[in-house]
């Protein structure tokens, strides 16, 4: 458990590094909701090629790593209903706030940004109900 | 040059996600379960790359442009509005059924099985119906504004109020 929190601590400053060369060299915050969805409604059509250079990264990368290790078991759903639900709501949800747990969380946050402060006391508040009702009340998950 | 550095800083992103064990659906739920078996693996991850991001963005505030010469983005103009409260609860509702939020939902999709690409075509879906509900959101919000006349309020701003559509705003 203890070594969950030590590895939980160098990938994060390795996503902060990430995020450092995307704001430093590219001039730009790394939200991956932002990054994808400026993709699919065309508001990001200026830097199309940088954006899915991110994601070409993105997903790429972590099955090269995926070797070092004996499992890697994402523990994904197999229902349905619940993949599309959450799909939905992360998709919708993410950019009517403009922002996910990269950019208003890790970007955010570092900055200090009310925005970004606010968006992950909410959604961080958003999960809790979520695992509380769906879990806890209604057994689904 | 500039897709290079994205590539590095997207497989930066990916790997450190892999590392942290955010990938794993069970860990990040884990996290959002006060009221279960609580895992604060996440807090780590969240403090260890805000650290670096607290330093980079000290370097970044002292410089006009990237180092590849694009503006580095200003500050946020917008305050706290209703889009960022309601669009932050749905997203949590939506990250602590599944487990998945965009970065890792993308960097797991090679060993994440056909859930994965699922999750991804419904974020997708979502992301595509959001302008729209988002001008929804804001008839709404004319509607609202027009029901009770305010007299203080000059013409000219009530015309404003009426005619701009938050898309154009934007």
């Amino acid at each position: 458990m203890h070594q969950d929190w030590i590895w939980g601590l160098v990938g994060g400053l390795m996503i902060g590094a990430g995020a450092g060369v995307y704001l430093l060299v590219n001039g730009r915050i790394m939200g991956a909701s932002g990054i994808i969805g400026g993709l699919i409604d065309g508001s990001g059509r200026d830097t199309v090629s940088e954006r899915v250079a991110f994601l070409g990264g993105l997903i790429a990368v972590p099955p090269l790593l995926v070797p070092l290790y004996k499992v890697v078991d994402t523990h994904v759903t197999n229902s349905i209903w619940v993949i599309v639900a959450a799909g939905l709501l992360v998709g919708l949800g993410t950019r009517l706030a403009n922002g996910c747990t990269s950019g208003h969380g890790v970007c955010g946050i570092s900055r200090f940004s009310l925005r970004g402060i606010v968006a992950t006391a909410f959604y961080l508040l958003g999960g809790g109900l979520s695992l509380v009702i769906f879990r806890h009340l209604l057994g689904v998950i | 040059m500039r897709n290079f550095f994205a590539f590095l800083s997207g497989g930066l992103f990916g790997a450190g996600l892999l590392v942290a064990g955010m990938v794993d659906t069970k860990k990040v739920q884990g996290w959002l379960d006060v009221f279960g078996d609580w895992d604060p693996t996440l807090a780590f991850v969240l403090t260890g790359a805000v650290g670096v991001m607290f330093f980079v963005w000290m370097v970044a505030q002292r410089r006009e442009k990237s180092y590849l010469g694009s503006p580095m983005p200003g500050a946020f103009p917008r305050l706290v509005d209703r889009n960022l409260v309601l669009g932050s609860l749905l997203f949590g509702a939506g990250w602590g059924l599944a487990g998945l939020c965009p970065g890792p939902a993308m960097g797991s999709l090679s060993f994440n099985g056909w859930q994965g690409w699922l999750f991804i075509i419904a974020m997708g879906v979502g992301m595509a119906v959001a302008p729209r509900v988002k001008d929804w959101l804001s008839i709404l919000d004319r509607t609202t504004l027009e029901v009770p006349p305010c007299e203080n309020i000059p013409e000219e701003e009530r015309a404003l109020a009426r005619n701009t559509p938050r898309a154009a705003v934007r």
